[in-house]
């Protein structure tokens, strides 16, 4: 979605690949903050030199350098650049850890509290007082005061004000975290513990001030292209919407962009769906009182490694799209390296486990056309030898996992059942509802999470 | 009555800063506009170079007139000073 934030993270990263393709970036890259913002300009924050200190940073971040791993503040992002471009693709680009905050970005949004404000009118009804638990409001001067040592945030008092008068303030990132594991430091910064995260991205997305950023292979598939490597773009199934015109278009646009081959990931999907559906078969027919829970979701995946070890053996062990795509495109070249290209985050981390070369974000994707001057609408629809088939490119959207199964395992065996349930979008309240599945109180056979709501269409990198 | 001809420059620049949230322009207007305006989403107008990327989404309109940043709220105020002026 395009605001604020979006829009110059994107205008930064069209002018990396501009200059990329100039072979000016080295010395251009220290001047972009400044040529952002010239003196005298509009500040986005409280001034230019706090912008230019916070685009260093994001340049950074689109370098793939992540900012908690910065020792030298002095050095320079030509140097960050001349490390990453000339080092001849020798080491591992895949960050492990694909997020990163800008500290000097991050607002320390003040802790959520419940608060009254000056809509509160002084009623003598007082629903605010009569209704809370705990007796924290009293009214001062004919306005309600909420007394913080007593307050337990439960929000009855902003249910029951017909005037709106009272709010409460949120902290966006801890809010959106569905594993707690963004906090702020003792210094009132964002720090994730990556101990705990699970990579879904969802801080990512909704940090007003975007102080959370995703380590970027951008420069790295740039590198590898100039360096000649044959680069295979796979795209995710939930391209569709993503660029105006059709995915063929969108594959010939990546042709033309410098990918020595193109594919779609839905026909890693259709293998993702025969070899989950014969998994589930076995399983079931081992133990009919169980259940399996679906793979494809990387940021689920994570969640269950991390926190959920009860699940464990629930997760299928069948690959991912991602996985079946880059092994079609290894069969097919052997020397080709994969970039997947998609609208996720936690696929970063999937693919540094799983051996995928690079991947890269419908807005990174969305840059290098950009700088390129590529229209997808203006492309021709690229060849392909067979489209996906449509169960597969439906992927993407919730219930699209559940609905292949099904379709495979009833081709299979007629008049075959599936007590499907669908997690659609994860955060706090589902993950208490799987763990009750854990528990053993799960009333189908077969579980499909997916991370964002909705499923990977609105994902966190997702450009509509 | 003359119409008024808006161009949105859907290349990809634009698109992704945002022409893609004009996509459906004609939609928005008004329904008494309807036949007066006449849009049409184009390739790269090649107004993004160098500096100007930041002015991006940019919108020709009535082949001379050419409007940076442009928003569907602002084309839509634009459009309507044209057709006031047309009357």
């Amino acid at each position: 979605m395009l605001n604020g934030s979006t829009f110059i993270r994107r205008e930064l990263m069209i002018r990396i690949v501009r200059a990329f393709d100039d072979g000016t970036l080295e010395k251009e890259l220290d001047q972009i903050p400044i040529k952002l913002r010239p003196k005298n300009s509009v500040a986005s924050g409280c001034c230019v030199y706090h912008d230019r200190a916070i685009f260093k940073y994001r340049l950074m971040a689109l370098l793939g350098v992540s900012v908690e791993d910065e020792t030298d503040e002095a050095k320079s992002l030509a140097a960050y650049f001349a490390e990453k471009a000339w080092g001849g693709g020798a080491n591992d680009t895949r960050p492990k850890t694909p997020l990163s905050v800008c500290g000097p970005a991050c607002s320390g949004c003040p802790d959520a509290k419940v608060v009254s404000t000056p809509n509160c009118r002084g009623c003598i009804a007082r629903p605010c007082v009569y209704n809370c638990p705990k007796k924290a409001i009293s009214i001062v001067g004919g306005q309600s005061v909420i007394d913080q040592s007593l307050c337990i945030k439960c929000g009855k008092c902003i249910t029951a004000c017909p005037y709106h008068a009272i709010v409460k303030t949120s902290v966006p990132c801890e809010d959106a975290c569905p594993v707690g594991a963004i906090r702020k430091n003792d210094q009132g910064v964002a720090e994730i513990d990556f101990e705990k995260c699970i990579f879904c991205g969802k801080c990512f997305a909704v940090c007003p001030f975007a102080a959370v950023m995703e380590r970027s292979q951008l420069v790295d598939v740039l590198a590898a292209m100039k360096r000649g490597e044959k680069l295979v773009a796979m795209i995710a199934p939930a391209a569709e919407k993503q660029f105006p015109g059709k995915i063929e278009q969108l594959l010939s646009a990546c042709a033309k962009a410098g990918f020595a081959d193109v594919m779609e990931v839905a026909l890693g999907a259709e293998k993702t769906t025969e070899h989950e559906t014969a998994e589930f078969i076995e399983r079931m027919e081992k133990d009919q009182k169980t259940f399996m829970t679906t793979s494809c979701c990387p940021a689920w995946v994570n969640l269950v490694g991390k926190h959920m070890p009860d699940l464990v053996n629930h997760v299928s062990l069948t690959p991912s799209p991602m996985v079946y795509a880059h092994e079609i495109a290894k069969k097919k070249d052997p020397s080709a390296k994969t970039v997947f290209i998609g609208p996720c985050v936690a696929k970063r981390s999937e693919a540094r486990r799983k051996d995928v070369d690079y991947v890269l974000s419908f807005e990174e994707l969305g840059a290098i056309l950009a700088g390129r001057k590529i229209d997808v609408i203006a492309c021709e629809p690229w060849p392909v030898e067979r489209p996906a088939n449509p169960t597969a490119r439906n992927y993407a959207r919730s219930c699209g996992v559940t609905d292949a199964v099904l379709a495979e395992a009833t081709a299979k065996i007629p008049g075959f059942k599936l007590d499907a349930k669908q997690i659609n979008g994860i955060d706090r309240k589902t993950c208490a509802m799987v763990k009750l599945y854990a528990a053993g109180k799960l009333p189908v056979n077969f579980l499909e999470v997916m991370a964002c709501p909705g499923g990977c269409q609105n994902g966190p990198c997702s450009l509509t | 009555m003359e119409k008024v001809k808006v161009e949105i420059c859907c290349g990809t620049a634009c698109y992704l800063l945002g022409a893609a949230n004009m996509m459906d322009l004609e939609d928005q207007l008004p329904a008494e506009w309807r036949g007066r305006v006449e849009v049409e989403a184009r390739t790269c107008l090649e107004l993004c170079e160098k500096e100007n990327l930041g002015g991006a989404p940019y919108v020709r309109i009535n082949d001379t007139e050419i409007m940076a940043q442009a928003t569907p709220e602002k084309l839509t105020a634009r459009i309507g000073e044209l057709l006031t002026e047309a009357e």
